[in-house]
């Protein structure tokens, strides 16, 4: 193995390190990751049972929930954390170590999606307990190929924002503000996304998660997706394979272009920007 | 081509930095045609007030900003045209940094840089436990980074920048706001470093004339982004050995700069308050000026109540070449 594999593999488990021992030593998730997701899918699980929708409607918001902890993960520890990295003097670090940048944010997404995978299944397990809500996965390997594959395009899109705010620290931090909220709605997280229409979907899928959410839903609850489902999973699937290829590809090319401009613009240790 | 005993050689470096709009949008020079030679095994020191250019070399030297013309080597390797390569050759510590996670203890987090530069753990380990031992922290190894002083935190930022065993190190303002004892620990700890490797080289930017006096082998004076001066300590303050340095204490007087303003003969003067009098300090052409200074500061009034003839310091030179003392802001 050559020198450069080595620091590679190296530098993902280093940047890893830190989510993954976050988890144990900050506890608090448990009350802001798990219980606080926790009240939002209640209310939505209520509605539900309110206007007597099937019990499997439950099982929709309760995934969804789960979901938003990686959505949460990718746009506040993914995209902005290089614009923290840089205001706490960590990413000049990180720039004149001879390591890929790619390795660097590869640890940070492997880390934090550990880390948010212990959360997520946090939320599941939690409300499938709370709501008695139904679970049962006919398709274990295709569920857990969406899955993965849902996480891959996810913090692949993570990845790119990340190296965009190399450059627009500040401004793009902004962004990740818009995104939250309006995403939520957009990418169907507590709803099947078909029910706000093909095109707004077709839109929102540029959000793995609209994608995956769906095809998980449909895996999932197979007889009642079938009126509600936004494409095929077979299509689903190849869509989130391409859209991780397209925002690897994105990130590892953006990444180069931003860091430069900013090496040229004097932005990559300006602290405050 | 970069001669093999050159660790760093710039050519004109300049850097030209455009403010915002909303901050006037006109440009600041930063760095002005800098020309410098370190050669390897030295502790070279850059010596300037703050904003004088120093932390601007040290950032276009350690590949996280571009020039505006000029070129810059480092271990040979043009840092624009090779930064990767220069990368492999350097490491550095900044004063006053935060960096790090808090929580991760102190081994931790150097664990984690160590792997950046693709240091085994079980050989990061090694050298992590040596270098806490040398800066007096191996029984803070274990302790979460968020409970340290800030005292403790640089002495782990400077562990870091040496566990690499870089050829090339950059410190910028390493004692930044630092007590005397843990200065004096991290000066002590170069020193023993660059003895135990004496291949390795040393670039550290400060404004504290007294550390660049002792540390380095040689020091540049660096105001505006221009050097003025470049030797060794010794041989800067021998440049002033043939005029007289003097420090007075006047009372009475609340300007002597005005009072002895193109009096000839003396070549540059700082003054301050200091406990209710005025301390002046004076570079003067020839000890026999000092009759018709203390004549002129009379005339005006002024009192005089210490007189010191001083041996000439780095601060000295400093105030010859550029007219104020390092603690002055430009004007």
């Amino acid at each position: 193995m050559t020198w450069q594999i080595r620091t590679f593999l190296r530098t993902v488990v280093g940047r890893a390190y830190p989510r993954f021992i976050g988890v144990w030593r900050e506890k608090s998730w448990v009350i802001f990751d798990v219980f606080f997701p926790l009240l939002q899918v209640s209310a939505y699980v209520y509605i539900y049972r309110a206007i007597g929708a099937p019990p499997e409607f439950a099982g929709f918001a309760v995934l969804g929930g789960a979901m938003i902890a990686y959505w949460m993960n990718v746009l506040w520890s993914m995209a902005s954390q290089l614009y923290w990295e840089k205001e706490t003097g960590n990413l000049q670090l990180y720039l004149i170590a001879p390591t890929s940048r790619m390795a660097i944010l590869l640890g940070m997404a492997l880390g934090g999606l550990t880390a948010t995978t212990v959360r997520a299944a946090g939320v599941i397990l939690v409300g499938a307990l709370l709501f008695r809500i139904p679970l049962r996965v006919g398709h274990g390997a295709l569920f857990l190929g969406v899955f993965l594959l849902t996480l891959v395009a996810l913090y692949g899109l993570g990845m790119l924002l990340s190296s965009v705010f190399l450059l627009w620290g500040r401004e793009a931090w902004h962004l990740s503000n818009l995104f939250m909220e309006p995403v939520y709605l957009f990418s169907g997280f507590y709803f099947p996304v078909r029910a706000l229409g093909f095109w707004v979907a077709l839109v929102a899928s540029v959000i793995p998660i609209t994608l995956g959410l769906d095809a998980l839903r449909q895996l999932l609850y197979p007889q009642l997706m079938e009126r509600f489902r936004f494409l095929p999973v077979e299509a689903e699937l190849g869509a989130l394979a391409a859209l991780a290829v397209l925002f690897l590809f994105l990130a590892h090319r953006g990444l180069r272009f931003f860091e430069e401009l900013a090496r040229r613009e004097g932005r990559l240790t300006l602290r405050g920007q | 081509m970069v001669p093999m005993d050159l660790a760093v050689k710039t050519e004109d470096l300049t850097r030209v930095f455009r403010l915002r709009k909303r901050e006037g949008g006109r440009e600041v020079l930063a760095l002005d045609r800098v020309n410098l030679e370190v050669r390897r095994g030295e502790l070279f020191g850059l010596l300037g007030p703050n904003g004088a250019g120093k932390t601007t070399l040290i950032k276009i030297l350690a590949t996280l900003l571009a020039p505006t013309s000029g070129r810059a080597f480092v271990a040979g390797v043009d840092v624009v045209e090779n930064p990767a390569e220069v990368r492999r050759h350097i490491n550095m510590v900044c004063g006053g940094e935060t960096s790090g996670y808090g929580l991760l203890t102190v081994e931790e987090n150097l664990w984690m840089f160590a792997q950046f530069y693709g240091i085994p753990s079980r050989e990061a380990r090694r050298r992590i436990g040596e270098l806490l031992s040398l800066v007096g922290m191996a029984d803070r190894a274990k302790t979460k980074v968020y409970h340290l002083s800030s005292g403790m935190r640089q002495k782990m930022n400077v562990v870091r920048g040496f566990l690499t065993d870089p050829e090339i190190l950059f410190l910028d303002e390493p004692t930044l706001g630092l007590d005397v004892q843990t200065a004096r620990t991290i000066r002590g700890f170069i020193r023993q470093w660059l003895r135990e490797h004496p291949d390795r080289t040393i670039l550290l930017t400060t404004h504290y004339m007294h550390e660049a006096d002792e540390l380095c082998d040689r020091v540049a004076i660096i105001d505006r982004g221009r050097i003025l001066a470049c030797a060794a300590p010794a041989a800067l303050k021998k440049t002033l050995q043939r005029e007289a340095v003097f420090r007075l204490y006047l009372e009475g007087l609340a300007d002597a700069k005005a009072a002895l303003d193109g009096m000839p003969g003396v070549r540059a003067l700082a003054q301050q308050e200091e406990d209710g009098r005025l301390r002046v300090d004076l570079i003067l052409s020839e000890e026999e000026v000092l009759v018709s200074v203390l004549s002129r500061l009379q005339a005006k009034g002024a009192k005089l109540a210490e007189l010191r003839k001083e041996e000439p310091t780095l601060e000295d030179v400093f105030l010859a070449l550029v007219g104020r003392r390092l603690s002055e802001e430009a004007p």
